[in-house]
């Protein structure tokens, strides 16, 4: 569309984008969507869909010398199990601050990384740990304990 | 027969004697570098070296203009690169067999063990350099207009080299890797600190899909160590190469180096050694002036005070090329690269220790995950990163501490930077935290109220009690990164050299048996 060279434009009537600059911004457009939009499709690929980890859950039996509030650590597990006269309990050992396994003390546990400091039952004593050691659940089967790493509960829940 | 016959056999004859030279002077289309004409066009011509301009002004080729540290980080880059590629020949990515191949490499493998020392070697290099390179160009208000964004690109180039020095030490798959990708990991993990506190985690879990996309997978394993990998032979090389290009591409858009008012006069003396290139002033200029901004270097004046670049600054770059390589392979030679035991999912270190350049890291993550790992440092890269758009003053720029406030209250600001980081860690090691005081008290007030916060909120004061002291932008901008600098150091010593078993405050690391 043209107009006369110094003809007033109305307010209504105001000039129309040229055909090509249109042509051409809508094509930049459709090319930049069309990126954006695979650039979507492509960081799917990095998050995995399914991940091979091992069971969570597992099954073992307390020594009979263990003696009260003395942690018994079941091989290859960040878990310590304790027994006392109310029953048996797993607290987990992985520190809630960096991920970092703490050692059990004789004030509870400490954290060789960051320093954080955790009770007997895993409420946090020092530190920059945000969060109690979380107690996991445990289940009783004769004399096979079992612990499940993955569901916590309530701390201070003795079996 | 008649000769004639033949010339065409002669002319093939003589072609093919002469291929050496005329190949040569197919890729050398300038000839020797000899004459001024000639060293010019050995620059332009070069795809490689056009990145230089052709003369070099005086003021930039002085030893207290740069140090030469921009020069030392890029030739550490290059060394990294040429003995990493080496590396790659017998580098397994795989937990174990990483651990393995690294073993393989310093006892079995031919010059392996000396590569892998000079690879560890130019990467701290690489490290200190990058950092002084930083000061230098802070110093020297190098930063100002029209060189902001390549302050802002250099704080790029800075963080990526901070994590390629980070996925470097992950691969050997040993104790150190295997506790610093958890630790890494987790600090990705962090901002679920405040997502906890808000109750938002369910909503918005972004903690966990950073360190899900970082780790492929929900525990430290093969997926995890590929991805480092990956991090530090690719992706990683591939944006600092693309930073550095822009770095230096901008370097010369911006008019060189940044230089005094005066840098002319002040170079006058030596500019005599050189024969004038220009004999009359030229009335114009004789190049794009509409396109490149600054000034020119022909208005009002000859360019007499620039020297041609081949073979004044070549020389000297090679120079700072052969002495970082010098010193790479001495301390190569000196001291090996680590290598603690194979890792071990069930036990860290203790003290676990990263290596010296993430320790002062270390103690700001010991009181905050979240503000340690993932706040205070995007809040220096942002605050420091913007200096130029926050000081557009132009006084004192290219003069060592120029500006308002000047030496003196640089000199002041290393006080106060040394004094209150020192002052905030005895106070946090002999009174403990707010932890200790009020047991229950929510997380939320130790994620936002720690030494770590405290200290940078002590430094934003002080720089803005210096901007209305000396009534100027640039006097807060020295304290502040002064500051910065002063709590770096201070809490990378004691990081490195006060921390013990289980983090505690120890005076000497001769007192750590008593654990």
């Amino acid at each position: 569309m043209t107009t006369n060279a110094g003809e007033k434009q109305s307010r209504f009537d105001p000039e129309p984008v040229a055909r090509r600059d249109f042509l051409g911004l809508a094509a930049l457009g459709s090319m930049a969507a069309a990126f954006g939009l695979s650039i979507l499709g492509m960081l799917k690929l990095p998050k995995a869909a399914v991940s091979a980890t091992p069971a969570k859950k597992f099954s073992f039996a307390l020594p009979d010398t263990l003696a009260d509030n003395e942690a018994f650590i079941p091989p290859g597990r960040n878990v310590a199990v304790f027994r006392d006269g109310e029953g048996v309990f797993a607290i987990s050992t992985v520190c809630t601050h960096l991920g970092c396994i703490v050692k059990t003390s004789a004030n509870g546990f400490d954290c060789p990384c960051h320093g954080s400091g955790f009770t007997k039952d895993g409420t946090v004593r020092k530190g920059p740990a945000p969060k109690a050691l979380p107690w996991l659940k445990v289940s009783r089967n004769g004399s096979t304990i079992t612990v499940d790493e993955e569901s916590s509960v309530k701390t201070g829940t003795k079996v | 027969m008649k000769a004639q016959d033949y010339s065409a056999l002669n002319e093939f004859w003589n072609n093919l004697r002469t291929i050496p030279s005329h190949v040569y002077r197919a890729v050398f289309r300038g000839g020797p570098p000899k004459t001024d004409r000639t060293r010019s066009s050995f620059i332009f011509g070069n795809v490689f070296l056009h990145l230089h301009s052709v003369r070099t002004h005086l003021w930039s080729l002085r030893w207290s203009t740069t140090m030469g540290l921009g020069i030392i980080t890029t030739a550490a880059f290059f060394i990294t690169l040429v003995t990493g590629i080496l590396l790659m020949f017998y580098y397994k990515p795989y937990p174990e067999v990483a651990y393995q191949s690294i073993k393989d490499i310093h006892f079995i493998v031919p010059t392996g063990r000396l590569m892998r020392n000079i690879h560890r070697w130019a990467a701290n290099v690489m490290v200190v350099a990058v950092i002084l390179h930083m000061a230098r160009a802070f110093y020297t208000a190098a930063y100002r207009n029209p060189r902001e964004f390549n302050w802002f690109i250099g704080w790029g180039l800075l963080v990526t080299t901070l994590g390629l020095s980070f996925t470097g030490y992950l691969l050997p798959w040993d104790q150190l890797a295997f506790w610093a990708i958890t630790i890494g990991a987790n600090i990705a993990q962090s901002p679920r600190e405040i997502t906890d506190a808000l109750g938002l985690t369910q909503l918005m879990d972004i903690g966990g899909l950073q360190r899900e996309i970082l780790l492929g997978s929900d525990t430290v394993g093969d997926e995890a160590l590929i991805r480092f990998y990956l991090l530090h032979v690719m992706i990683l090389p591939l944006a600092l190469a693309a930073l550095m290009a822009v770095h230096f591409w901008r370097i010369r858009k911006d008019g060189g180096l940044a230089k005094p008012e005066d840098a002319d006069e002040l170079v006058a003396s030596e500019a005599k050694e050189f024969y004038p290139v220009f004999t009359d002033v030229p009335t114009k200029t004789y190049h794009l002036a509409a396109v490149v901004k600054g000034k020119t270097p022909a208005v009002g004046s000859g360019p007499e005070y620039t020297v041609p670049s081949m073979p004044h600054l070549f020389y000297a770059e090679l120079g700072v090329l052969m002495l970082t390589t010098l010193i790479c392979v001495g301390l190569a030679f000196i001291s090996d690269a680590p290598l603690k035991e194979l890792a071990n999912p069930l036990v860290p270190e203790n003290p676990a220790k990263a290596p010296w350049y993430f320790l002062g890291l270390q103690e700001i993550v010991s009181f905050s995950a979240f503000m340690g790992g993932i706040g205070i440092p995007m809040l220096c890269v942002i605050g420091l990163g913007l200096i130029p758009f926050l000081d557009r003053e132009t006084d004192g720029t290219g003069e060592w501490f120029g500006g308002p406030g000047g030496w003196k209250l640089v000199k002041w600001s290393v006080v106060v930077g040394f004094l209150s980081s020192i002052a905030v860690e005895a106070f946090a090691i002999r009174f403990g935290w707010l932890r200790e005081w009020f047991p229950d008290i929510p997380q939320l007030v130790i994620t936002f109220v720690n030494p770590g916060t405290v200290l940078t909120a002590i430094y934003a004061a002080y720089s803005i009690w210096a901007v209305r002291r000396y009534n100027s932008t640039r006097a807060g901008a020295l304290a502040l990164f002064t500051c910065f600098l002063c709590g770096f150091i201070v809490l990378t010593v004691i990081g490195t050299y006060f921390r013990g078993p289980n983090w505690d405050f120890f005076w000497s690391p001769a007192d750590w048996n008593a654990h």
